[in-house]
């Protein structure tokens, strides 16, 4: 199979919160745990236990970081599968208790993943869902959280911080109620893990590898050891009952590497980046009438910017600014069949077409930033210049 | 809502259309009177009332498909 002709730069890549190109110190450790971790970590041989012990680093390594003890964590195919394990495990564990809880309370700016698991619960199981409302900064009330949270409640889920606007959530204020009412709260950390300090106050966390520069196909599932969770599927008794199917040690190894690097570098990274992220938000409007810049000003993750353009179709943004050699995502962009408005923007109120989501690698610098900025204003202005005045 | 209300039908069409016609259109109401767009794109829901506040004018609500707006300036 060959890649020629497919550039492996990340040059004008500002799409870091879909995922990060691999981090160097995950390469060196993928490379090598390939050859030294390949064997059934389940036996009882030398080779097995080599691949054991490696597996369990990688644990004890996510596990320092993300807040947990490590037999608590689990290494899943992917952050979504350990959303839907996280989701669906909890909920099993729960329907035997006392007045059969069965709603699940979410914001309304959660991760696809999680509404998703969430409408499963309610067609399957018979749950309900209650959504809850955001403040124009995508942020949740945690007073309107907490008064969603009842003892009919089977699971709570809040996010670490938003995926689309960068917004940080009132978590350790809503888990102090959770706890309170003996209801599990989901933490999905997708976006925030390895790049600032987690929450400490969940039940059940997941996170997702390759958000933080380790490679593809490993997500990170940690339950509480005094969390009741039951396998929603087939019995299977690889990592610790919880994950199904043989476990890729040499990438959990190699995510566990990236995670320990991008932590260590994580303040001075998210110091570089916040100014970035601060000009950005200053520059846009300046360079642009019309646009919405969202998301809160500081209480936000540092490397995720999110605007939206009035008048313009955001797949035509993220066409044309492919065609400058610029790689954005776009939360909207209604007036195409693939892109749906996002379900983030409007919890806002803000405007869902014409999105630009920019988010960074942990090596950008200010003249990438700005060359982006010159192709966006330049964008956004011809396309505009076809409608006339408006 | 009187009769004499303007309505820009721009059902069938997908945002930004709409609000680019209800931006077209506004200038041809008098300031204070109403606008009505009727709009089946579901993104019209969120996309109306942020256009309303981010150009000045004044939103009014929705009653189903048609969203009813009174222009400030």
């Amino acid at each position: 199979m060959s890649t020629r002709g497919v550039s492996a730069s990340s040059d004008g890549y500002f799409d870091a919160a879909s995922t990060e190109p691999l981090h160097p110190a995950a390469r060196e450790v993928l490379l090598a745990a390939a050859d030294e971790g390949w064997a059934d970590p389940a036996r009882l041989y030398g080779s097995a236990r080599r691949a054991r012990m490696l597996l369990d680093n990688a644990r004890e390594v996510v596990a320092a970081v993300v807040g947990a003890r490590p037999d608590e964590v689990s290494f899943t195919a992917s952050g979504t599968q350990a959303i839907q394990l996280g989701m669906l495990g909890t909920a099993a564990a729960r329907r035997r208790e006392a007045g059969d809880p069965r709603v699940v309370a979410v914001s309304a700016v959660e991760h696809s993943a999680v509404l998703q698991s969430a409408a499963h619960l309610a067609r399957h199981e018979g749950a309900r869902t209650v959504e809850v409302g955001v403040d124009r900064d995508g942020r949740v009330d945690p007073a309107a959280f907490a008064a969603a949270v009842a003892d009919d409640t089977v699971l709570a889920c809040l996010q670490a911080a938003n995926h689309e606007v960068g917004t940080v959530q009132p978590v350790d204020e809503v888990a102090a109620h959770c706890a309170g009412r003996g209801v599990p709260l989901l933490v999905d950390a997708a976006q925030a893990a390895g790049r600032v300090p987690l929450p400490a106050g969940w039940s059940v966390l997941t996170a997702s590898a390759h958000k933080w520069g380790g490679p593809a196909g490993v997500g990170v599932l940690a339950v509480r050891r005094n969390v009741r969770w039951r396998s929603p599927l087939p019995g299977d008794e690889r990592e610790g009952g919880r994950v199904p199917g043989f476990e890729n040690v040499p990438a959990a190894l190699a995510a566990a590497a990236a995670l320990r690097a991008r932590w260590e570098e994580a303040d001075a990274v998210a110091a570089r980046q916040r100014e970035l992220v601060d000009h950005i938000r200053a520059r846009v409007p300046e360079l642009l009438a019309d646009v919405d810049v969202v998301g809160h000003p500081t209480l936000r993750l540092p490397h995720l910017v999110t605007f939206s353009c009035l008048y313009v179709d955001g797949e035509a943004l993220v066409t044309e600014l492919d065609r400058a050699g610029f790689a954005i995502s776009s939360g909207s962009s209604c007036t195409s069949s693939t892109l749906r408005p996002s379900h983030v923007l409007a919890a806002m109120g803000a405007l869902t077409h014409g999105n630009v989501r920019v988010s960074l690698t942990s090596d950008a610098t200010r003249d990438d930033v700005d060359r982006l900025l010159v192709a966006v204003a330049d964008v956004v202005t011809r396309l505009r210049a076809g409608l006339g005045a408006l | 809502m009187s009769d004499a209300t303007p309505v820009l039908d721009c059902r069938g069409m997908r945002c930004p259309l709409p609000i680019i016609e209800l931006a077209r259109h506004i200038g041809e109401a008098e300031v204070g009177a109403l606008v009505t767009v009727l709009a089946d794109d579901p993104a019209a829901a969120s996309d109306v009332p942020a256009w309303c506040r981010m150009r000045g004018h004044e939103y009014l609500g929705a009653d189903g498909d048609a969203y009813t707006v009174r222009r400030r300036h």
